[in-house]
């Protein structure tokens, strides 16, 4: 079972690990009952259809001009994105650590196979509410679905790397487990949720464009409005950032595998 | 075969690093069976950490050239809100092994009926363990790692283990690690004897018991 190292059986060995997490981490987290498995999109959807309602009744002009469905419903799809990461993957390790005994299981596994269920939550969500919406009516198509799409993923790259940072960082320091979800909190009204960089004054156009949420977050929102926005991105920046973060984190990682001390 | 070349582990503890295992040097062959005694504390535990590969030593290397067990009859790596059933299956998963054949087999050994469809945290420990070990059986190992008497169950249920363990796969290799000496007598080939971080190697069992109990007091 362990003699054939091959890349190609290494690969096999890995997916077939993560497959078995992901399905043992839906079954512990939503069980059988119920819409069971169904939970994993329907908790953010109904998160994101919350806030959409609440902003849609209350707060009419927030949005200046611009649909405000469409603009809350992005801007909360891309927190939930980097919000679920940050926060589960934590704890993917320290409660994991017995399923080490299990040679084929190691620590990238319990991390890959987080990121990816989070990950898979809201992009089915956020897939099956634009759908909803536009079929009711209560938005119009995506100009751009590419530029959706790409945006997107790139918001979701940002997440995973985040995610992976995130663990290392927070298994080798007990400081920054602690103050990282505050720290979170800090981030919401700069990522972008409320405001679109065109508003800002120019000056503080380029420190917004800093953080890596508000750049994917622009191209989505361009895919959905097309040329009724103005929007405002720097992808080198953003591709730069993901690239670094990953490598960073998956380096922690496994600085931090080699040290783990299942009990 | 397993080899253990130059193994360290040492563990932060208050006021410094402290060594648990001192470069030590192992070799386990198909079908061989090996003895491990140590008194409690001696670093029993955290050998058979190293050998599932649950833990990385500090220095040194391990390799595997055939598949090794996870510690037989240890419940772990089990999810309590998981059923039976389920737990089953992700071990199948991971281990690649058939789930329809495993099933029966699990079904028929672990006696535990219409439990296998509760989360294991309504088992009582005598369940688990004995689910654990059926679900050892239900995945084929090369080497087998024993960490303690493998006493599950009662007098009926032991006797189970036992056959399907020790008589049913005794071609396969086994590291045993118990602080029991006729356990290991019953059992192993040669036997070596885990002292202050060193290990002592002995091609006879009863010489490794012999230095064992020599050093009855360390």
């Amino acid at each position: 079972m362990q003699g054939d190292t091959s890349f190609f059986n290494s690969l096999a060995i890995q997916w077939r690990v993560i497959r078995a997490l992901l399905m043992r981490e839906i079954l512990t987290r939503y069980g059988r009952h119920n819409i069971g498995f169904f939970w994993l999109f329907v908790e953010p959807m109904l998160f994101c259809c919350g806030v959409v309602l609440i902003r849609k009744l209350f707060i009419h002009e927030s949005a200046r001009g611009l649909p405000v469905v469409e603009f809350v419903m992005t801007g909360y799809s891309s927190i939930l994105l980097w919000r679920n990461c940050g926060s589960r993957c934590g704890l993917a390790i320290s409660t994991n650590t017995s399923l080490l005994y299990h040679h084929n299981v190691r620590v990238i596994d319990l991390v890959a196979s987080r990121i990816i269920l989070e990950i898979a939550g809201c992009a089915i969500a956020f897939l099956v509410m634009t759908v909803l919406f536009v079929a009711i009516g209560l938005i119009s198509p995506p100009e751009d679905l590419w530029l959706v799409m790409i945006g997107y993923i790139l918001s979701a790259w940002i997440a995973a790397s985040l995610g992976i940072l995130i663990v290392g960082l927070s298994e080798s320091s007990e400081l920054f487990e602690r103050l990282w979800h505050p720290a979170m909190y800090f981030m919401l009204p700069i990522s972008g949720f409320g405001f679109m960089v065109d508003w800002l004054p120019v000056k503080i156009q380029k420190l917004a464009l800093l953080v890596p949420m508000v750049n994917a977050l622009e191209i989505m929102r361009q895919g959905f409005f097309g040329s009724k926005v103005r929007c405002h991105y720097e992808l080198h920046g953003l591709i730069g950032f993901c690239l670094v973060a990953t490598l960073v984190g998956l380096l922690l990682l496994n600085f931090f595998a080699r040290r783990v001390e299942p009990e | 075969m397993i080899t253990l070349s130059q193994v360290s582990k040492t563990y932060k503890v208050h006021g410094g690093r402290r060594t648990i295992l001192d470069k030590l040097d192992l070799k386990v062959g198909r079908g061989e069976k090996i003895g491990i005694l140590g008194r409690n504390g001696s670093g029993k535990s955290t050998l058979v950490r190293l050998i599932s590969g649950a833990e990385f030593p500090t220095s040194g290397r391990i390799s595997r050239a055939m598949s090794v067990s996870w510690p037989l009859a240890f419940a772990g790596g089990f999810q309590g809100s998981l059923t039976g059933y389920d737990n089953l299956r992700f071990i199948c998963r991971v281990y690649n092994a058939s789930i329809e054949s495993a099933l029966p087999f699990v079904e028929e050994f672990s006696e535990l009926g219409r439990y296998l469809r509760e989360p294991l945290k309504n088992y009582s420990s005598g369940m688990r363990a004995r689910l654990a070990f059926a679900l050892s059986m239900a995945v084929e190992f090369d080497c087998f790692l024993i960490d303690e008497v493998v006493a599950v169950g009662d007098q009926r249920f032991h006797e189970k283990c036992h056959e399907e363990l020790f008589v049913k796969r005794r071609d396969r290799a086994m590291i045993i690690v118990s602080h029991q000496p006729h356990f290991i007598r019953a059992h192993c080939d040669r036997a070596t004897v885990l002292l202050r971080g060193k290990l002592h190697p002995f091609d006879k069992v009863d010489d490794a018991f012999a230095f064992y109990t020599e050093h009855d007091d360390e």
